[in-house]
């Protein structure tokens, strides 16, 4: 197939970027999306321009690296990861936008690489639950009923990727800080610290200056691990009842 | 010099629990003077961090990627093992031991092995604790999976990304410490450079990938958590970016580098579809439950996976089932690839050639697709999305791929290296799996080392130390920094005329051609030569555009690439001197007259580690003899 690329180049965080077009000829059905960029980053370089900064790792759709925009929806037209999207899901000829995810939250730092640190701060804030390795209960000790678990795990399955971010008009992350929320309000071992964590994460979220939520639902349509409203629904509720006033939360500057 | 690997004398089962015992504590209130370096955070590196934060160690760790969640570690779909017994089937750190260490083809050693057993029911406990959502029975009690072949079910797993799950815990353990100070994160930074003064680990040389800038950072210990090199392979299911970079510069400085040549090939994986390709995809080895592998008895190139149902009952051979009928498609991995290999060889693969058919339709007709699809609908998902075919219609091509390395730094029982303060723990260092890695144990192993070993011996040796801080200005530290610089700038500076990808693939097809699932004297020979032209050519003519200080992905990929070659010739020496066959390691001249793995314990039970000796000096071999009171070393056969 022949393709045309429409690709967004920018130096860095203090440059302003454009669009540039690039013409791919053969590209094979077979190969990855990230393949495909492989092919172009070749060529440029064989003809002295530099390559296409664009971030990626596993390419197994688990590591949540990579994040790119294609034709105007994060990870492209297949609800999966940029890195499991193949060519066959484009027809020969057509031209193809690619762009970096768009927040404010989430500078370019280049071309196609944008700073989704924010996202581990908001971790850091309360994502976890506060116990010290070693001198834990056997583990059997904890029974949880097959479907709290199950439950759990889907919420457990975000791999941070930020795609609800980008397809999000008000680049909200609720979508992303409900799932956390969400696997440790369903969880026995989460309950302690439920009405802390969520206070914390949120007041985090708000810091790093994501936008509000107005119920859209883009979020979920877009996230390629199929993370459900519900954990926003679910986060909301535990955020109103959490009516602590006793602690003191805090959150850190957003760089 | 002489290895030693500290195993402590006494009953296996002991050994740990009294080595516990006489090694020397660091006074509480003396831990936060200690500064220690963690360099990698996937499972062993987050939780070595986040375990050292906790008992009060200040710590400084490194990723490459901008987040610890995204380590490799993140990918691992099957399980982590457990002697949990919870299933009441007879398991037990007895038989965890036994299956680990025979599974290792007997080149482990006995009591680092036992260990590892033993606090491997420590670890689902401290899992489960921070809320990882293991898979559970109905009666809210875990559940378990039997997993490669084992006789018992005592892989945990959270369906089929236990991997995920795990490295999310260690995440949010790491995530606390960074929260409470104790832990400062350098996330998108390269470790280049080991320092060494006075023969002791006090710091490294970093990169950051956003600036470009050079930095040295010292610590009175430094932990080299950066797992496996398989991608000297270039293709293989590692990340991309996963690197042997900061093993082999430390390796450069001293440390002993651990039976290189013992690399896993996972027998399922999904064939390379043509010269794009950048990595390969893993599928399950549970697959293998129901799936049946085979080949046309008559070779047909380029057979289609749509086109076998032309080929009748007769005209297949399902060549596992044929050659070992009692463990037939579930024979272990290093058994299943080399087969597939020879079929493929003899020239009776399918597809591209390379490759063989995992078929379901038996599977499916038995029990029904709703079940097939209920145990493995994720991963035929996955196939279709990559190959375009579907499974449920059509066999599978699978064909063998780099997947893991036993190899890695040799370490003492106090995972320690040979170089006095420098650790190594995960799949980095060389230490558990001997030459063949059973399934489900890299997780095991990673956790065991970060969260439940290093804890306890590294304050064994902080404990002697004088704890103030250690300055970056001295000429250890200025030599290494300008050293790192003088490299990119060498890099930039070259301007040649091939990517750093077209070196990488030519390094990988000679690695897989000749060091790969099967190797001989010969074949060994002549990739040692052909590596050796390609650095001379690789630092000639290889081609880094963009600058030093900026994000400059060619130039982090040139200087791993570097370190491959490098690596791969000692793969390559390490293989050639070995010249038995044992687990992952087959060399052609050494096998039964039925074909199969033949090792030489009178002549190779022990551990090879290599000693760099300077730029273009052979390497010097230290043998640490393999000695084993507790099992009795039987050829393994799954006939
Ligand atoms: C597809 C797949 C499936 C698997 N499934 C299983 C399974 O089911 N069960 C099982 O037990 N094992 C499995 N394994 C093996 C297992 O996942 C790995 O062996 C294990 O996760 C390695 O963990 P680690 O912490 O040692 O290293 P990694 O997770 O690879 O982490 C390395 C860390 O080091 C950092 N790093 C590396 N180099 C540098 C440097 N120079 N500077 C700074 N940082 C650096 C990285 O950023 C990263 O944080 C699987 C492997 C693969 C590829
Ligand atoms: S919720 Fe979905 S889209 Fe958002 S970060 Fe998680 S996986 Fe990505
Ligand atoms: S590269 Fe890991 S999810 Fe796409």
């Amino acid at each position: 197939m022949k393709i045309t690329l429409k690709i967004w180049r920018q130096k860095n965080r203090n440059t302003k970027g454009s669009f540039k077009m690039y013409a791919l000829e053969h590209v094979s059905a077979d190969m990855s999306f990230l393949e495909m960029l492989d092919v172009l980053n070749s060529d440029l370089i064989q003809k002295g321009e530099e390559s296409i900064a664009f971030d990626h790792d596993c390419r197994e759709g688990i590591c949540g690296m990579c994040s790119l925009y294609i034709n105007g929806r994060p990870h492209g037209p297949v609800q999966t990861t940029a890195c499991q999207l193949h060519m066959r899901s484009f027809k020969d000829g057509q031209t193809i936008t690619i762009e970096p995810w768009r927040a404010s939250a989430f500078p370019v730092i280049k071309d196609l690489v944008v700073d989704r640190s924010a996202f581990d701060r908001i971790q850091q804030a309360g994502g976890y639950v506060s116990v010290n390795t070693g001198g834990v209960p056997d583990a059997n000790e904890i029974p949880i009923s097959k479907k709290i678990a199950d439950e759990a795990f889907d919420a457990a399955a975000c791999i941070g990727c930020g795609a609800c971010v980008a397809a999000c008009k008000n680049a909200s992350a609720m979508l992303f800080v409900g799932a956390k929320v969400s696997q440790f309000a369903l969880l026995p071992q989460g309950k302690p610290e439920r009405k802390e964590r969520v206070e914390k994460m949120v007041a985090q979220m708000d810091a790093e200056g994501f936008g509000a939520c107005t119920n859209t639902g883009a979020c979920e349509a877009e996230c390629p691990k199929g993370i459900s409203l519900t954990n926003i629904a679910r986060m909301n509720r535990e955020y109103f009842s959490s009516a602590i006033s006793s602690y003191e939360v805090q959150s850190k500057g957003a760089d | 010099m002489k290895l030693d690997s500290k195993i402590p004398e006494g009953p296996l089962a002991e050994k740990w629990t009294k080595h516990k015992f006489n090694l020397k504590l660091v006074n509480p209130a003396n831990k936060r003077k200690y500064d220690i370096i963690v360099v990698g955070t996937g499972l062993a590196g987050a939780s070595a961090a986040a375990s050292l934060a906790e008992l009060g160690y200040n710590v400084k760790a490194f990723c490459f990627q901008d987040s610890p969640r995204r380590a490799h570690s993140i990918a691992a779909q099957g399980g982590i093992n457990a002697a949990k017994n919870y299933q009441n089937d007879g398991d037990s750190v007895q038989r965890l031991f036994y299956d680990t260490i025979k599974g290792g083809d007997y080149r482990a050693r006995e009591g680092n092995v036992y260990r590892l057993a033993e606090v491997s029911v420590n670890i689902i406990d401290q899992c489960v604790a921070q809320g990882v959502p293991f898979a559970r029975e109905y009666g809210g009690l875990l559940s378990n999976r039997s997993f490669g072949g084992a006789q018992v079910s005592r892989t945990f797993y959270a369906r089929g990304q236990t991997g995920q799950q795990l490295l999310l815990g260690a995440y949010s353990a790491l995530n606390r410490q960074i929260a409470n100070g104790k832990v400062q994160m350098y996330n998108r930074t390269e470790m280049l450079d080991l320092v060494t003064v006075d023969g002791k680990a006090r710091g490294i040389v970093t990169r950051d990938l956003i600036t470009g800038k050079i930095e040295a950072h010292s610590g009175h210990a430094v932990l080299l958590c950066t797992g496996g090199y398989g991608n000297v392979f270039f293709l293989s299911t590692n990340a991309k970016g996963s690197n042997v970079t900061a093993a082999w510069r430390a390796h450069k400085k001293g440390a002993l580098f651990g039976n290189p040549c013992y690399t896993q090939i996972h027998p399922t994986c999904i064939p390379v579809s043509g010269d794009h390709q950048s990595k390969l995809t893993l599928m399950s080895e549970s697959l293998r439950n129901d799936g049946r592998v085979w080949v046309p008895k008559v070779a047909s190139p380029g057979l289609k996976a749509k086109d076998a149902k032309d080929i009748p009952e007769s005209g297949r051979d399902y060549f596992l089932e044929r050659r070992y009928p009692s463990f037939g498609n579930l024979v272990p991995r290093d058994v299943a690839s080399r087969n597939a290999k020879n079929i493929c060889d003899e020239g009776r693969g399918v597809g591209s050639g390379l490759a063989v058919f995992l078929d379901f339709a038996d599977a499916i007709k038995r029990d029904g697709r709703k079940t097939i699809e209920a145990k493995y609908g994720n991963l035929f998902d996955m196939y279709r999305q990559i190959t375009g075919d579907n499974p449920y219609e059509v066999p599978m091509m699978i064909y063998p791929a780099v997947h893991y390395t036993m190899g890695g730094l040799w370490v003492d029982y106090n995972l320690m290296t040979s170089v006095p303060g420098l650790y190594s723990l995960g799949e980095a260092n060389f230490s558990d799996h001997g030459a063949n890695r059973l399934g489900a144990s890299a997780l095991m192993q990673g956790l065991a080392d970060g969260y439940f070993v290093i804890p306890y011996t590294i304050g064994d040796y902080l404990a002697g130390l004088p704890h103030a801080k250690i300055s970056t200005d001295s000429p250890e530290f200025t030599a290494a920094v300008a050293k790192a610089n003088a490299t990119i700038n060498k890099f930039l500076s070259i301007k040649g005329k091939k990517t750093v990808d077209q070196f990488h693939r030519e390094l990988g097809l000679t690695m897989w051609d000749y060091c790969g699932m099967s190797r001989t004297a010969e074949g060994l020979l002549k990739a040692k030569t052909k590596i050796q032209a390609l650095r001379a050519e690789f630092w000639q003519n290889v081609n880094v555009l963009g600058g030093a200080d900026e994000l400059n992905q060619e130039l982090e990929k040139a200087m791993r690439v570097a370190d491959f070659m490098e690596l791969g010739e000692l793969m390559v020496d390490d293989a050639l001197n070995r010249s038995e066959s044992c687990g992952g390691h087959f060399r052609e001249e050494s096998q039964t007259p039925e074909g199969e793995a033949l090792r030489q314990d009178d002549e190779f039970a022990y551990v090879a580690a290599w000693q760099y000796m300077g730029e273009n000096q052979p390497e010097v071999l230290h043998q640490e003899p393999l000695v084993f009171e507790n099992v009795k070393l039987t050829q393994r056969s799954y006939k």
